[in-house]
């Protein structure tokens, strides 16, 4: 009877110091969608077929959409991906277009005729501009994702590779094979 | 006198540092034309804030506004702006950049900055601004916006360290500074101890540096008030690196990926200080540096004070033109400098010496290497106690992040490891390029965090938008289909009533209109 006791208390008490500290050392753990989300590019270009980053990180958390289909992330976004969801890595989806360097777009303001359309269609409001005025883009916040070029009726937009800066250039790496 | 403490590791390197000490500092005169890179530290373009074509005087802000942290880009002497030019920058990516092309009229007007004698009765703000004003940057190398250093850590600085050791090899700038002109620096040392309301002032010299060392006691035994103390540390590699020093003086440690100011010190070089104590004394805005120009492949090697904007080739000129032993021209010391191909380049702020090496002259950092043998040895000299073999292999493999687990962003470049490195292996190199692409990286992460705010933001706009559009749809066919609307209906009535009305003036008017018109 006694060791009944003993028992059915030290499981009690072991219950809820178990109860206790689940509540109390919780680690607030993120929703999987902000964890994919936060490895994608933010590129918001569409070319995974969801328009935008979030839809997507979401139908990859619900397995509805493969972890291989954006460009502007290329191979690393994959891997990376593929290491936070326990998956095998895979190469890009060509499908869905090819990885490229960064660009950014960039409006000829000659022949601009202020119709609207790309800033419409600008995902990150990164075009200013008015009805029947000059269109610009704002350089820094433009992630280069193509979307302003087609609906474009005068063809003024084009995409610029990024030019090097100290700002944004890379110390080379010492040339591997001779090591 | 302070019992010192060994930093861990270090290498002891032959100085080489005699062949330009024997003569004094010679002042360079101006050249034809001054080359003022628009560029600011976090390599971001500056706006030029001049017309072309606008006169200028010696201290007259003519770039900036790219980076709230930098000062101003001033003009080093009087003169007129002629144009801007792409001109390649000092910088190890050998890229060019936006210029000023500065044309001296010979007069160094300089603008009006009043003499600041009595800064004891200023308030720390009026101090620093003028340090802005001046445009004084760290000339010791990193080129770090002086007032900005002094900003951050307000009233919790207790230990202001005066930098004097310069363990490079080659490099004696600021010893031959120490040398002529220990009034200046110690003056400047006062000003930054005042400003900071420091406790403690030290100024660190190398223990072999004698005739620096003779020079400072000299000047400090005729100041009567004699706050400042001297420490002599001992000569090895990398000892005039901040945080070495700092574990040397104070037996402190600068935690990882902190800065002094974490741990109540300050470090400034010994030619900030006197650039310090020529602005706020005589008013005169940063306008020159000394620079050193050794190796076996100058004519005349020697220290000479060069307006920046100068270019390489007339500071080479000017000390004899080069001899026929020149193969490689390297902006900084043999360890931490970087080589450069032509010397179309601009004499900048953290430009501290020209080596011009002849062959064989430094260690050849081209040269073939073979595998990693793990002997550790890289590990035993490494000042900041990091394991290189270990960071080699993730930065070489691209596994940053394991990298990074291994301290790599502490790495300070020092080049030890490659000194002792059997393999020859570049490892330094191997870290630039990991820091840089880790920097890069960071920077991606940025950018993609704002695009996804923005991108989030406008997706609430437009759902909101979209929300109030259907919401007033809504509203007016409701309206519409129960027809109870007082407007509309108030308007059909009115519209009945005049109606009405035109009937009935219409009606009396008599049918023979036409016949009129028929007459």
């Amino acid at each position: 009877m006694l060791a009944v006791l003993v028992v059915t208390i030290l499981f009690t008490g072991l219950a809820g110091l178990l109860a206790y500290s689940g509540q109390r050392l919780n680690i607030e753990t993120k929703p999987i969608t902000e964890s994919i989300n936060s490895l994608l590019p933010q590129t918001q270009c569409g070319q995974c077929g969801y328009p935008g980053c979030r839809p997507y990180a979401e139908a990859i958390s619900k397995q509805e959409a493969d972890i291989n289909r954006c460009p502007p992330g290329g191979e690393e976004t994959v891997r990376s991906l593929a290491e936070l969801l326990g998956l095998e890595f895979k190469p890009l989806d060509e499908a869905h277009g090819i990885a490229k360097p960064p660009q950014v777009a960039f409006i000829d303001e000659e022949r601009c005729i202020g119709c609207t359309l790309c800033i419409q269609a600008c995902p990150v409001d990164a075009i200013i501009g008015a009805s029947r005025l000059m269109h610009t883009i704002i350089t820094a916040e433009c992630t280069g994702c193509e979307l302003c070029i087609p609906p474009c009726p005068v063809d003024c937009i084009d995409l610029l590779a990024i030019p090097n800066t100290p700002a944004n250039w890379r110390s080379p790496s010492p040339e591997k094979s001779a090591c | 006198m302070l019992s010192l403490e060994r930093f861990f590791g270090g290498l002891f390197l032959d100085g080489n540092k005699r062949v330009s000490t024997q003569t004094p500092i010679r002042d360079m005169p101006l050249s034809q034309r001054l080359m003022i890179p628009l560029v600011q530290r976090n390599g971001l373009e500056a706006h030029e804030l001049l017309p072309i074509g606008s006169r200028v005087l010696k201290g007259t802000a003519i770039g900036g506004g790219s980076n709230p942290m930098d000062p101003w880009i001033l003009a080093p002497t009087s003169g007129y702006l002629k144009a801007i030019e792409q001109y390649t920058l000092p910088h190890p990516s050998g890229l060019s950049g936006k210029t000023w092309v500065l044309e001296p009229d010979g007069l160094d007007e300089p603008i009006h900055l009043p003499a600041l004698k009595h800064y004891h009765t200023l308030t720390t703000e009026a101090l620093i601004n003028r340090i802005e004003q001046a445009g004084i940057t760290g000339l010791g190398g990193a080129a770090f916006p002086t007032a900005a250093k002094f900003k951050s850590p307000l009233n919790a600085i207790d230990t202001l360290i005066i930098n004097g050791a310069e363990c490079e090899p080659y490099i004696t700038c600021d010893e031959a500074l120490m040398k002529e002109r220990p009034d200046l620096i110690l003056q400047g040392a006062y000003i930054a101890a005042h400003l900071l309301k420091a406790t403690q002032c030290l100024i660190a010299l190398e223990n072999d540096k004698y005739d620096a060392i003779g020079a400072v006691t000299t000047a400090l035994n005729a100041h009567k008030n004699r706050t400042i103390e001297l420490v002599k540390v001992p000569s090895i590699y990398p000892v005039g690196g901040e945080k070495q020093l700092i574990k040397t003086i104070t037996g402190r440690e600068v935690p990882s990926g902190g800065i002094p100011a974490d741990i109540g010190i300050l470090c400034i070089n010994v030619g900030t200080c006197a650039a310090i104590a020529r602005a706020v004394l005589c008013g005169e805005p940063l306008h020159s540096r000394i620079v050193t120009v050794t190796g076996q492949g100058v004519l005349n090697p020697q220290n000479v004070k060069v307006h920046f904007g100068t270019p390489l080739a007339d500071v080479i000129a000017f000390c004899g033109g080069y001899t026929e032993k020149a193969t490689q021209l390297i902006l900084g010391g043999p360890m931490m400098g970087f080589s450069v191909s032509t010397d179309e380049i601009p004499i900048a702020h953290n430009v501290n010496t020209l080596l011009i090496a002849g062959s064989k002259e430094i260690r050849d950092r081209e040269q073939p290497s073979s595998p990693c043998i793990r002997c550790g040895d890289c590990a035993t000299v490494c000042p900041m106690q990091l394991t290189p073999q270990q960071m080699y292999w993730y930065v070489k493999s691209d596994q940053l992040d394991r990298a990074v687990d291994y301290h790599l962003s502490d790495c300070i470049e020092c080049g030890s490891c490659d000194v002792v490195c059997p393999s020859h292996i570049p490892l330094t190199q191997f870290f630039r390029s990991g820091k840089t692409q880790l920097k890069l990286k960071e920077h991606g992460l940025q950018m993609a965090e704002r695009a996804r705010l923005r991108f989030e933001d406008r997706q609430v706009r437009l759902d909101a938008s979209e929300r109030e559009k259907a919401a007033a749809l809504l509203q007016r066919k409701t309206k519409l289909e129960q027809g109870t609307n007082p407007e509309i209906q108030q308007a059909i009535e009115r519209a009945k009533h005049k109606r009405a009305e035109k009937l009935k003036q219409v009606a009396p008017i008599p049918p023979q209109l036409n016949s009129g018109s028929e007459d």
